[in-house]
């Protein structure tokens, strides 16, 4: 019950977060947040680190919420504070991360006035989180804490800003326990209909070529749903594939698995998509990078969808058996259902099902060619795979944990194809908003919640400079973030589509007046390197993996090389191009000749 | 097959239950400009004050994909309680109200008046120039009076948008 107010607002905030759980806020203060830095201060049980820019507070947020399942909590303040973190909101919104943005904001009796530092914080982050609040009133702020947690880890998970005036910061407030804060008006389904889970193991039942496609909702459902999905593809022996979001829920060294699929994933995948004849998605959320052009989606399959959010069934896909709840618990009665019911899956055409696939999987699609000889250049793809098999030699040595975060763009996808993850949560990236500028402030997040871990950043040289100043960050709290800058002198994804689709013109997409990374690291009170050939990189992986503090290592790689597979947009699934290594440069081009609507989509 | 896109659209009358709070129309109406839902009209009233609830009126039109994914979509805001298609879900009635001024004089203000007598709409202010009428109706019967009234002097129409109900027994 609501004790004697003798607590001010910022205190009650403090003590509702502990009660949360929360261990960790990221965040920059500000004029109307004093209040919550004085009560910060005067207490241990959260830590708090301090970025240099709160875009970068949110991304970290963010990398510490996926790397642990837990919520992320940011602390900026009003005004400019709460605008820098929009783009970290809707990245949380698109990729459903649990964030919790606490916003500093003018007191009450200014709001609207136009008041130095003033923002409608709730009015423009309205479309940019799952929910939103303003406290206006003292009596307030406790139940709308422990709601806005509930909303944000709840269901389909989200971010969610707490907007409190500065006034309610200082004046006195009750406290309300979590268990009394009323949490009656948001309880998601999360228990499948059991109807419609018979209907979806008798249609599986039924399929002579399957396909499972799993998503980033198995993942956020917590790791007992990875290991409920591997119990599901061994017991039925269908194959499965992954989205970007997914990657790790199920182990990409496993023979039933597929690679990803979609816009950059494997010939196998897509080419099974396309020629399946019942769909189980898990957790995805039928994304256009996913479905290539809609009408030629998956056009011979019965499709299931599972998801946790009744708007994305049926959204951009219309599916035959749609079922609501969560990933782990769809699976667990998926999983009994199957084993309950007699009827036989049709074994003989699964095999030959699989003989197909392997005929596809023979093109060894992501194939590249890399030169040996002594200053021979570096393809991107190379020096992922070697960063992949020095990290996981070394680390079988050591015991360490390795995750993995990405900026945007070619060295996102070259990462999600030649860096193969066995666990879930080790793979942060920006998948639906595609935020350049991500993956070093969510590499400092990860490395906040697993401080003895092998940490890096795989980025491009133009997506760094989004978010180079986090370095600092790095610096003060000592964070051996490893920054593996693939370093093709453009805006390597801009560039490929500039040369697949608007005739070469190379329009603003190479990086003029790049930094010196290995100075910028030396300024940045970490360490740099550089390789620009291939006997080169080797020695600088192991040098990089070995330094106990941040470094940057600045890869020069191939500049031509693009990034394929490669379902050009408004395409379909085997419509895709498989590049250099399989095609005459005759037929890529032929085949990246895209319709005027596809040239239209992004 | 269920699973084919269908293209034709439908009109559907939605009626939401949101908690009365700060920012709540915001949200709905944000949701249907965000994602390009049409509004034909909109109403929201407080409906019960003892547990802070207002009810929202929507009529919009779209395929029935958009339609089950604009019901869905409402239906995951934290603030709102039901949301109910009373197109689909049966038997409905759908009312509003409009003020119409007319100003005129001789011949065409007499005709107004009738015409005003015959629709049962009444006259809430009167000079001797000009007449507001009241009229509550289905949409069809207040779009018909107001086109009866343009010839005749029609000067201003001020209009509720809908207000929807289930019939019988059945409640939201």
């Amino acid at each position: 019950m609501s004790e004697p107010k003798s607590e001010s607002g910022a205190e009650i905030l403090i003590r509702a977060l502990k009660d949360q759980g929360v261990e960790v806020i990221f965040g920059y203060p500000g004029g109307a947040v004093l209040p919550i830095y004085d009560a910060l201060f005067n207490q241990n049980a959260i830590r708090h680190i301090l970025v240099r820019q709160e875009g970068g507070a949110v991304h970290a947020a963010e990398g510490y919420a996926r790397s642990t399942g837990k919520v992320g909590v940011v602390l900026v303040t009003s005004g400019p504070g709460a605008t820098n973190a929009v783009t970290g909101l809707v990245d949380a919104l698109m990729d459903s991360i649990p964030v919790i943005c606490l916003t500093g904001q003018v007191p009450t009796h200014l709001i609207g006035n136009d008041a130095f530092q003033e923002a409608d914080t709730t009015g423009i982050t309205r479309p940019a989180t799952k929910h939103n609040y303003l406290v206006r009133r003292s009596e307030d702020l406790a139940r709308v804490v422990h709601e806005a947690f509930h909303v944000a880890r709840t269901g389909r998970p989200g971010p969610v800003v707490i907007d409190l005036p500065k006034d309610i910061l200082i004046a006195p407030a009750p406290y309300t326990e979590p268990s009394l804060a009323t949490q009656a008006r948001y309880n998601p389904r999360t228990e499948p209909d059991p109807g419609q889970i018979a209907k979806a193991v008798a249609l599986l039942k039924s399929a002579h070529r399957p396909v499972i496609y799993s998503g980033g909702g198995v993942i956020n459902a917590g790791p007992e749903a990875s290991v409920l999905l591997n119990e599901l593809v061994r017991l039925t022996g269908f194959p499965c594939t992954s989205t970007l979001m997914g990657l790790g829920a199920y182990p990409a060294k496993d023979p039933l698995f597929l690679g990803m699929l979609g816009m950059h994933g494997t010939y196998e995948a897509n080419l099974a998509m396309h020629g399946c004849d019942v769909l189980l998605n898990i957790g995805a959320r039928f994304d256009d990078r996913v479905t290539g052009r809609l009408n030629a989606f998956c056009p011979n399959a019965k499709k299931i969808h599972a998801d946790i959010d009744p708007s994305s069934i049926n959204k951009n896909v219309p599916v035959d058996v749609p079922i609501v709840g969560d990933a782990a618990a769809v699976l667990r009665a998926l999983l009994a259902a199957w084993k309950a019911d007699t009827q036989k899956p049709h074994t003989q055409a699964i095999a030959e099902w699989w003989r197909q696939i392997d005929i596809w999987r023979g093109k060894e699609c992501l194939r590249f060619t890399q030169s040996m000889e002594k200053g021979a250049v570096i393809k991107p793809q190379y020096a992922i795979q070697r960063l992949y098999e020095i990290s996981q030699e070394m680390n079988a040595k050591s015991g360490k944990e390795t995750y993995i975060t990405t900026e945007v763009g070619q060295h996102q996808m070259w990462a999600a194809q030649h860096f193969h993850f066995m666990k879930p949560n080790r793979w942060m990236t920006s998948g639906g908003l595609g935020t350049m500028g991500y993956g070093l402030p969510a590499a400092m997040g990860v490395q906040i919640a697993h401080p003895d871990a092998l940490v890096i950043d795989i980025a491009g040289e133009a997506s760094i400079l989004m978010n180079i100043q986090e370095m600092g960050t790095l610096a003060q709290y000592r964070l051996p973030v490893k920054v593996f800058i693939l370093n093709n002198e453009y805006m390597g994804m801009v560039r490929q589509w500039q040369e697949l689709l608007h005739g070469g013109r190379y329009s603003e997409s190479y990086s003029a007046a790049l930094p010196d990374f290995v100075k910028l690291a030396d300024s940045f009170h970490a360490s740099g390197l550089r390789a620009t050939s291939v006997d080169q990189l080797d020695d600088v992986i192991r040098e990089m993996l070995t330094i106990d503090r941040a470094v940057i290592a600045d890869i020069a790689v191939d500049q031509k090389e693009n990034c394929y597979p490669m379902i050009p947009s408004g395409a379909a699934h085997n419509e895709m191009i498989l590049g250099p290594e399989h095609e005459t440069a005759e037929q890529s081009s032929r085949t990246a000749g895209v319709t005027d609507a596809g040239l239209a989509l992004v | 097959m269920s699973a084919q896109i269908e293209k034709t659209e439908r009109t559907a009358t939605i009626a939401v239950l949101v908690d009365n709070e700060p920012g709540i129309l915001a949200r709905v109406v944000g949701l249907f400009s965000g994602r390009g839902y049409n509004i034909d009209s909109l109403t929201v009233a407080a409906v019960d004050a003892a547990q802070m609830r207002s009810r929202i009126n929507i009529v919009t039109t779209g395929t029935e994909m958009v339609i089950e994914q604009i019901k869905a979509q409402l239906s995951r805001l934290v603030p709102v309680y039901q949301v109910s298609d009373l197109t689909r879900e049966g038997p409905h009635i759908a009312r509003e109200m409009a003020m119409i001024k007319v100003v005129a004089t001789g011949e065409s203000r007499v005709e107004s008046l009738r015409l005003a007598d015959a629709f049962r709409a009444r006259v809430i202010d009167a000079t001797t120039g000009s007449f507001v009428f009241e009229l509550t109706g289905a949409t069809d019967k207040l779009d018909a009076f107001i086109e009866l009234m343009r010839p005749l002097g029609l000067a201003e129409v001020s209009r509720t948008g809908i207000a929807a109900i289930a019939r019988g027994t059945r409640t939201i």
